[in-house]
């Protein structure tokens, strides 16, 4: 086993400085990398060392794999951390590290790349027996091959533009008579929107639920699951709010559904912390949807409810250590929850919203947790995301995590640009929303409910 | 008679694009007739793309921006000549 001595941090904002946190109290030394836009930053700040990697914009710095890997041999560094997001799941970037005699903390280029492949990710899984959500394996020609597949998959079906995504081109069909009608406007609808009219066939998942399982995998193949998050609170396939566990799931599901991730994980021979993302319907089936090779944005509500700190295992585990654990080990404790708190104007239709945060009262008291990079007068640039901040709490139970979370959401105040935080205290009234009757539709009727 | 001025203004503090991807050609040139529907640049902030409509028919008079520059909400960014 190695024992790092430095670290280079290749990402800003909070998750840089999440991941600044648990070096420090591993005594690892860090280099934090920044561009024009954050010079000042609070990880620039934070770290041991910083060393700037160029200008604003993300692709010619963030995203710039040269650029990083220069900042890191000239730094010394042992191992490269890419968070999430930029050159987190670029395979070529996990090659360029290990050829230049750096770890990079996640999964291997071959994995990264295999698991990015969607189409060949699906006929491997389909291969070992796991549920995929039933679809056409390309495009559907005519309204009578929908008709033939709609038949082997079951109703109801979605049309779906091949084209582009965002609902144009879409439409839901519940028999033969409607998917005949839907066919020609769906294609009209997607040729107008992308140009290209063609279409293909998925089964619908009626009232969805976005629940995905974290998993551990080291270098001796050895895996664990630590639980699931739910994540069906989301805007246009954005997550907003996350959960741990989650109030649809009980232990015989809990089960079956780890049981399948560390079989997905094994099947691409997953090392490091990677997360498996599944859709299940109202009957508590399960499909994959996708491998996300890198620490999640929402990985604290893990945290939370398992007492384990998830980047400290990701090092470990690059650094050769074998887990250690096994999954009756892994303690699932309580509620947790987190609402991802975005520079974006709820009033107009989520618009971003750059700007100076002139002010900034942070919540806190028992059973919050606050990862964010701003403070009082910190600019925040139309650069990059729009995450500012996650709050995250913590409670014995869903009820009491709920009014903690509507308690620490009324204490939190930014002045100076508009953010999602009062659209999240409407979330949280919401009785739906409270007796945990949600699914990835929620907000789009939430308030019709 | 004197033609006026129209001028295209950002929504948002961001980064100004004159083409919808990288490797397009730019959406319009100084001197190119438009319509008020027409696309005429893009504004990119926090990663999420907008497409900025002309607004008015005439002609693009003068683009007063560089590509890839940033810019703040409400900034002008091209000035259309209306008839």
């Amino acid at each position: 086993m190695m024992r790092f001595k430095k670290i280079l941090i290749a990402n800003r904002g909070e998750i840089a400085l999440r991941i600044i946190r648990t070096c420090r109290e591993m005594g690892i030394h860090t280099v934090a990398v920044y561009s024009d836009a954050d010079m000042d930053s609070l990880p620039v700040k934070q770290a041991d060392e910083a060393i700037h990697i160029g200008p604003a914009l993300s692709r010619k710095s963030y995203l710039n794999p040269d650029a990083v890997i220069a900042a890191a041999r000239e730094t010394g560094a042992d191992a490269v951390h890419p968070g999430y997001g930029f050159l987190s799941e670029s395979a070529s970037f996990a090659q360029a590290c290990h050829d230049n005699g750096l770890i990079f903390i996640g999964p291997s280029s071959r994995t990264i790349a295999r698991a990015g492949d969607k189409s060949a990710a699906r006929q491997t899984l389909i291969k070992l027996g796991i549920p995929v959500i039933p679809g056409s394996d390309g495009v559907i020609a005519t309204p009578e091959t929908a008709c033939d597949a709609a038949d082997q998959m079951g109703y109801p079906v979605i049309l779906k533009a091949a084209g582009g995504g965002g609902g144009r081109g879409m439409r839901i069909a519940r028999n033969q008579q409607d998917l005949l009608a839907a066919f020609s406007v769906a294609s009209a609808e997607a040729g107008a929107a992308f140009g290209n009219p063609a279409l293909y066939l998925e089964k619908y998942i009626e009232k969805p639920r976005h629940i995905e399982i974290q998993i551990l995998g080291d270098h001796f193949g050895n895996y664990v699951h630590l639980g699931e998050r739910e994540c069906s609170i989301q805007m246009r396939y954005q997550k907003l709010i996350e959960e741990a566990p989650s109030s649809f799931v009980d232990d015989t599901l809990r089960e079956q559904l780890g049981s399948a991730a560390i079989r997905i994980a094994n099947a691409f021979e997953y090392t490091n912390a990677g997360t498996i993302e599944f859709l299940l319907d109202k009957d508590k089936h399960f499909y994959f949807m996708e491998v996300n090779a890198r620490v999640q944005v929402e990985h604290p509500v893990t945290e939370l409810v398992t007492g384990m700190d998830i980047v400290r295992k990701q090092i470990n585990i690059a650094a050769g250590k074998k887990l250690g654990l096994d999954q009756a080990d892994i303690p699932l404790n309580g509620w947790a929850m987190e609402c991802r708190i975005n520079a974006s104007d709820p009033t107009d239709n989520f618009m971003p919203s750059p700007g100076e945060i002139t002010s900034v009262v942070f919540p806190g008291g028992p059973g919050i947790r606050l990862d964010t990079h701003i403070h009082d007068r910190y600019m925040v640039t139309p650069f990059y995301d729009s995450l500012i901040g996650k709050l995250c709490v913590w409670a014995p139970d869903r009820a009491q995590a709920v009014r903690r979370m509507q308690r620490a959401l009324d204490e939190f105040e930014i002045t100076g640009i508009a953010t999602t935080i009062d659209f999240y205290k409407r979330v949280f009234e919401n009785k739906q929303f409270q007796d945990g009757n949600i699914d990835t539709h929620f907000l789009e009727q939430m308030d019709t409910l | 008679m004197d033609n006026t001025i129209h001028t295209v203004t950002s929504p948002v503090m961001g980064t100004f694009y004159r083409s919808s991807a990288p490797d397009a050609p730019p959406l319009v040139e100084p001197g190119q007739p438009v319509k008020p529907e027409d696309i005429v640049c893009m504004i990119e902030s926090m990663k999420i793309f907008t497409e900025i409509q002309c607004g008015r028919a005439g002609v693009v008079k003068k683009i007063l921006v560089e590509n890839e520059e940033p810019v703040m909400k409400n900034q002008a960014l091209i000035e259309i000549e209306t008839e």
